[in-house]
């Protein structure tokens, strides 16, 4: 049996290990190393438990056999996993944090001694507290990842649901959880306890509900925030360094990641939360629409503008994976890069459905890393660059962003594709994106609108430069 | 005078918020999809309460009402860290860099 002391220490090196892993993510040279670290900490975390419990009786083989049934799925899971679906992963995996967290202080909870937190009925006054918190912070992921999780799978509609007094139904739910914790510290009832856990299910269900699909990548990120809390509140119930260290380090990197992805929609973060996005009037604005004239193009002319081009940058949005055409999509680069045209690519922040997941679905198509460059390292090129390729993006090249202050996207920062010689724009139809606004782009005497299904149009884009 | 020991906890608490505050924000973005799955995995490093919960019960009985929702916990945390860690391996392994002689 491992003294307390010296598992403390080696629960810091994996809280340790834990930030390096993290720090390895600063450039994809370091990060496959800072991912062995993570593993490392987590295997020395979980050994160095087993040696502080020493309680190698037939539980211990219970033990095994559920981490095992655990292992199992999760790796069938991760290798299965299509990169397009990348978001409902993670949302997935998020739920499971949080339901583990409010297990573990369900057990907590009801056996206290195992933890020597005081006996039940007489748990320790701070235990409880951040044993409630961990437990109610824990629901909410796990009741909020769930509905991002179907809304992202499409077995719920992307589209807010919003109801009256809605706002007022959460403040009071969330002022009920408070009060909860405070009797519940005082009394020490159960019921109190199991109330407490029910109430925060349903808070995390009625704050995701309202918010739209297009905002799911602040969703995304928040709720991993939260998962981190989660995690922290249980850390400091079982005084625990390596679950405090990891938590804090989760929480403050989701609650990053949603800043990052509020900026780029230049919406408030409690803009997003509060929801109802998306759902504007969508009648009025179609009426207000002039038809304004579009010049449209076909393979042909495409293949023509690139081929005489000495600079294209590519802007894919997420209806390129949608449609599938990445693999396409390299294979055009590759040959225009053999006629000796400069190709790069340039992503919007909230380009995909989570932060950076169109790095990793043209990581996946073979496109070098080296050739993709965010917006602020791109956006003074479209000057000098001949064509822009736009392919399944939409709001994040409207130039009414800049020009418009009475348009809902005023603000934010969008990539300037109409500085380019000319624009090539891949679309299905004139439909606006998610936003629901027209985008300037389209009746842009540069632009050449290239109507059909991106994959078909890129492989026919190839065949005509070739 | 003793510190409570509640208060070095906190202080860790506090330190790591601003540890992960400027270590996340050095991560480049292009890797923020494998930084979600990372945090994902390590986050469920919960699985040592989970297995403390499961093997707290008395040695006769191993399964009793608390230690069950330990063994569940363990399979649920288990999902996770196999599935994170190699989902984000996975998705690592497909940054390449640009080959020379093209």
């Amino acid at each position: 049996m491992l003294s307390a002391n010296l598992s403390a220490i080696f629960y810091l090196i994996s809280g340790v290990l834990f930030i390096l892993a993290l720090r390895g993510l600063s450039s994809p040279e370091t990060s496959r190393q800072g991912n062995f670290f993570g593993i490392l900490g987590m295997i020395i975390a979980i050994t160095v438990t087993f040696l502080s419990i020493g309680n190698f009786s037939n539980g211990f083989i219970a033990v095994l056999i559920f981490l095992l049934i655990g292992g199992l799925i999760g790796a069938y899971i991760a290798y299965k996993i299509p990169m397009t679906a990348m978001p409902e992963l993670v949302a997935g995996f998020h739920s499971l944090v949080g339901l583990a967290a409010v297990f573990v202080a369900i057990a907590a909870f009801l056996n206290p001694e195992a933890f020597s937190l005081g006996s039940p009925g007489n748990i320790k006054l701070g235990s409880l507290i951040e044993m409630s918190i961990g437990a109610a912070v824990g629901a909410i992921t796990f009741s909020g990842s769930v509905i991002a999780f179907l809304k992202l799978q499409g077995i719920m509609s992307g589209s807010p649901i919003t109801f009256k007094g809605q706002h007022a139904l959460n403040a009071l739910i969330l002022i009920s959880i408070i009060v909860l914790i405070f009797y519940l510290c005082s009394t020490q009832s159960s019921n109190l306890f199991w109330i407490l856990i029910g109430v925060s299910f349903l808070i995390g269900f009625l704050i995701i509900i309202p918010i739209g699909g297009a905002d799911m990548p602040v969703v995304i990120s928040m709720l991993n925030s939260y998962s981190g809390w989660a995690a922290a509140g249980i850390g400091f119930t079982l005084e625990n360094t390596a679950l405090i260290i990891t938590g804090a380090l989760v929480g403050s990197s989701g609650a990053i990641l949603s800043y990052i992805m509020c900026k780029g929609m230049n919406r408030s973060f409690f803009n997003v939360i509060l929801g109802g996005f998306g759902a504007t009037d969508q009648s009025e604005q179609d009426k207000n629409r002039e038809q304004r004239p579009v010049k449209s193009g076909n393979a042909d002319d495409a293949a023509f503008l690139m081929k005489n081009a000495s600079s294209v940058i590519i802007v894919p949005g997420y209806g390129m994976a949608v449609a599938q055409a990445q693999h396409a999509l390299r294979e055009m680069v590759d040959t225009l890069k053999k006629n000796d045209i400069k190709v790069s690519y340039a992503i919007h922040p909230v380009a995909g459905r989570m932060p950076g997941h169109m790095n990793v679905l043209l990581a996946e198509a073979n496109v070098p890393y080296d050739e993709v460059f965010e917006l602020e390292e791109i956006n003074n090129d479209f000057v000098n660059a001949d064509v822009a390729f736009v392919i399944g993006a939409n709001d994040v090249t409207n130039p009414v962003a800049k020009t418009d202050p009475q348009s809902p996207i005023y603000g934010m920062p969008v990539l300037d594709v109409e500085k380019c010689k000319s624009v090539l724009f891949v679309k299905r139809s004139l439909s606006p994106g998610y936003a629901g606004i027209d985008n300037d782009l389209f009746y842009n005497e540069k632009t050449l609108m290239l109507f059909g299904d991106a994959k078909k149009m890129t492989e026919d884009i190839i065949k005509n430069i070739s | 005078m003793e510190i409570d020991p509640f208060i070095f906890r906190l202080s860790i608490f506090i330190l790591s918020i601003f540890v992960g505050y400027y270590v996340v924000w050095s991560v480049t973005p292009s890797l923020h999809t494998p930084l979600m799955s990372v945090t994902n995995a390590i986050s469920s490093v919960i699985i040592v309460g989970a297995i403390i919960a499961a093997l707290a019960g008395n040695s006769v009985n191993v399964f009793n009402i608390s230690s069950i929702f330990g063994f569940l916990a363990i399979s649920l945390a288990a999902i996770n860290i196999f599935g994170g860690f190699l989902v984000t391996q996975r998705m690592l392994a497909m940054y390449k860099k640009k080959k020379k002689d093209k």
